[in-house]
């Protein structure tokens, strides 16, 4: 445009940008200049990396090959509560890891449903702690992500395909060879790519069904030198062997990963005739049943174990709600400040280095970062006198990458739809912030408001880093109830965790689409 | 007087050169083949692209470097002119202030405009309950309340069927007529041309050609004309 004309400034994005690859950049600093690399790895560092890998990759080849049976029946069949089940296939994105845990604890751990039908049968209980657990429980996190990336793949196969394949008497093995197969090769690579650096930077799984020397991650030994030994070069330099592992993930995830991640329209299933024998019907059915159980069972556990000890909360449950909230709330405040500039400056195109700064969260895992932070403060003042600002300012990084996900391209649909009509009448800067891109946005900033809120709320990272006995955030609390082994008051708090995360998004995403239109 | 002085227009790499000027009132089709640059010469005018060369002036004074807003032009494009979050009055309210603090008086005239098109009953509707027509006569409406002296359309009507787009056009020239504003207004059909324009502006080889009579033009189209016309 003439002389360069926008309806809405660059500069405040290019500021976010700036502060965000400060603070990413300046934590990773800190942790390099801290970490004695002179000391080398320990025996137990390389053991660290072992698990992380292996874990990381076990997960992620679980939770993509399941996926795949699961997506072609979803592909496949219609059913009532077909589009519920795929709405519930996002939930686990903004599902506390500490709920998810006890659920999986009461269905598959030793006192378990399943141990208990196993006992019936005369069997031994199932052993839940170590790798098998850490990898059980990232699959229940990652199957339904795996599936809802895969069923897109499926969708995006134009029907015209099938029909066309159908017409030619392609059967189910010819339908797989000649138009299901080509779409996996090129999109399960990306799965899995997101998936493994998803699960490289697990600690919260790590620290409650992992642990031990066999069963360390790195970020869960990063926190163990940090607050069992208080060794913060030790912590440093097992930060940087996270940065580089999650460094290269990133890149290799981000190259081989398509640009989709909350795909719509999923609920549009495709005219088949291919699948119609009654052997293909009982088997999508039969995966279907599996899958939801899987991924419900271990809900319905926290509802029927948290229910009876909801009205005998112990008064730290309380104050750790209420900080969990101002956490959550502090932290959504912090992503939309940041992240509504940098979507602006990024639709305007205007944005290539601030698309970086804002994927710059992805490379970085919380415990490095907090590890980073703490080394920066420790100078200046008591990092744990800092522990909530510090937790809500951290989340509100990790959640930048994934708002910015969800600003951007509206914000680029309404600048370039209507940037020319708002400058022709002359409506730059405030008003055309005012009039139209806020309200245009609206959804899309619920959405990502919500998001970030659940997702803070949920979060069990840096807090367990920077909190002393008398500070916890209400994911810690039931952590530290299930330590004692207070596993009724945990199961209570665990499920007022789930209810109040989900209102928070359900709000916000409510929210900003309440009165919108089209 | 609009003059384009020896101008050379950049459209992300597509050059269109200019030599030309309008009398003031005049009703000026800009006609050519598409990707011709019809597209590009209204953009330019109304500052959505640079003027690398050259003197565009209204009145005198020059414009290659105003921001779109500020320059005596009303525009409509080929489709989102309404914002649809917006009534009609509000989307009419941004002509007379853009972040839509209206005073009395203001108010009186967006009322006014949106009677003379015809939509008094639906000041309060969002776009998307109005029917085609009704969307260009609010866009319309707002064109009436900016005032300004030079009205310039890219196509806005191309959606409309052939009656409807008639009878907006005709709007447009009672309009144009009343307020004695200029009228630039791109147009692939030459019908168009005949109804409401006096003079066309021909577009081809990437040159804007000064403004000849319509009747004559079309009449007689130069070769490369002819081919377009078939």
């Amino acid at each position: 445009m003439a002389d360069g004309a926008q309806p809405v400034g660059h500069r405040a994005g290019l500021v976010a940008a700036v502060l965000v690859a400060a603070l990413i950049l300046g934590c990773l600093l800190a942790v390099f200049l801290r970490a004695e690399t002179g000391r080398g790895m320990a025996a137990a560092d390389w053991a660290g990396v072992r698990f992380t890998v292996v874990q990381a990759a076990l997960s992620a080849l679980f939770s993509g090959v399941l996926a795949v049976p699961l997506a072609r029946a979803l592909a496949r069949r219609r059913f009532a509560g077909r589009r519920l089940l795929i709405a519930l296939l996002g939930a686990p994105f903004i599902l506390p890891v500490i709920v998810a845990v006890l659920g999986m604890l009461a269905v598959f751990g030793r006192n378990g449903w399943v141990s208990l039908m196993l006992g019936w049968l005369g069997l031994p209980p199932l052993q839940i702690y170590g790798l098998h657990g850490v990898v059980l429980a990232h699959v229940f996190f990652n199957l339904p992500l795996a599936t809802r990336l895969i069923l897109q793949g499926w969708q995006e196969i134009p029907a015209e395909r099938f029909r066309l394949a159908a017409q030619l008497g392609a059967g189910p093995r010819a339908m797989w060879q000649l138009l299901e197969l080509p779409m996996l090769r090129r999109v399960l690579p990306g799965v899995l790519a997101v998936i493994f650096a998803i699960c490289l930077t697990s600690f919260a799984v790590a620290l409650t069904l992992g642990g031990g020397p066999g069963a360390t991650t790195i970020e869960l030994a990063i926190y163990q030198a940090f607050r069992f030994d208080f060794d913060l070069a030790r912590a440093a330099m097992l930060s940087c062997i996270q940065i580089v592992l999650t460094g290269c993930a990133a890149l290799i995830a981000l190259r081989v990963s398509r640009n989709d991640g909350f795909g719509s329209g999923l609920d549009r299933p495709v005219q088949r005739w291919d699948a119609a024998g009654i052997a293909a019907r009982v088997l999508d059915g039969g995966i279907i049943v599996m899958a939801a159980l899987f991924l419900l069972m271990p809900l319905a556990a926290i509802g029927l174990a948290g229910a009876p000890g909801l009205h005998l909360l112990p008064g730290s449950v309380v104050v750790a709600t209420l900080n969990s909230l101002l956490v959550a709330l502090a932290s959504t405040g912090v992503t939309l400040l940041l992240s509504m500039p940098m979507a602006i400056t990024i639709a305007l195109g205007r944005g290539r280095a601030v698309e970086l700064a804002g994927l710059l969260g992805l490379a970085a895992s919380p415990l490095v970062i907090g590890t980073g932070l703490f080394i920066v403060i420790y100078p200046l003042a008591d990092p744990f006198d800092l522990a909530l600002p510090v937790t809500a300012l951290v989340n509100a990084v990790m959640a930048l990458p994934f708002a910015l996900r969800i600003l951007v391209p509206r914000a680029q649909q309404v600048v370039t739809r209507y940037g020319p009509l708002a400058l022709s009448l002359d409506m730059a800067g405030g008003p055309f912030l005012r009039r139209v891109l806020l309200p245009r946005m609206r959804a899309q900033i619920g959405f990502a408001a919500g998001l970030s809120a659940a997702l803070s709320m949920g979060d069990l990272g840096v807090i367990a880093l920077f909190a002393d006995p008398e500070r916890a955030t209400l994911p810690l609390q039931v952590y530290r109830l299930m330590g004692a082994y207070q596993m009724q008051a945990a199961a209570g708090a665990a499920l007022l965790l789930l209810v109040l995360s989900m209102a928070l998004f359900w709000s916000f995403d409510r929210g900003g689409r309440w009165h919108a239109e089209a | 007087m609009l003059k384009l002085e020896q101008v050379e227009i950049d459209n992300g790499g597509f050059v269109l050169r200019a030599d030309l000027a309008v009398p003031e009132g005049g009703k000026i089709a800009v006609i050519g083949a598409s990707g011709a640059g019809k597209s590009t010469l209204i953009g330019a005018i109304a500052g959505f692209h640079p003027v690398v060369r050259g003197r565009l002036s209204w009145r005198g004074e020059i414009l290659n470097d105003a921001p779109p807003g500020q320059r005596p032009v009303a525009m409509l494009f080929q489709d989102g002119n309404l914002f649809p979050h917006l009534s009609v009055a509000q989307n009419v309210g941004l002509g007379l202030n853009p972040d839509l603090r209206l005073n009395a008086a203001q108010s009186e005239k967006v009322r006014e405009a949106i009677a003379r098109v015809g939509l008094s009953e639906m000041e309060t509707r969002r776009p998307a309950a109005l029917s085609g027509g009704q969307q260009s006569r609010a866009a319309l409406a707002r064109v009436l309340v900016q005032g300004r002296p030079l009205l310039l359309l890219d196509e806005p009507f191309a959606a409309l069927g052939p009656a409807l787009k008639n009878e907006m056009l005709d709007l447009v020239q009672d309009l144009v007529r009343e307020n004695g504003a200029t009228l630039l207004m791109v147009s692939h059909d030459p019908m168009d041309a005949r109804r409401i324009a006096s003079q066309v502006i021909l577009i081809e080889g990437g040159t804007a050609h000064p403004p000849q009579a319509t009747g004559e033009l079309l009449d007689n189209p130069p070769p490369a004309l002819r081919a377009y016309l078939g």
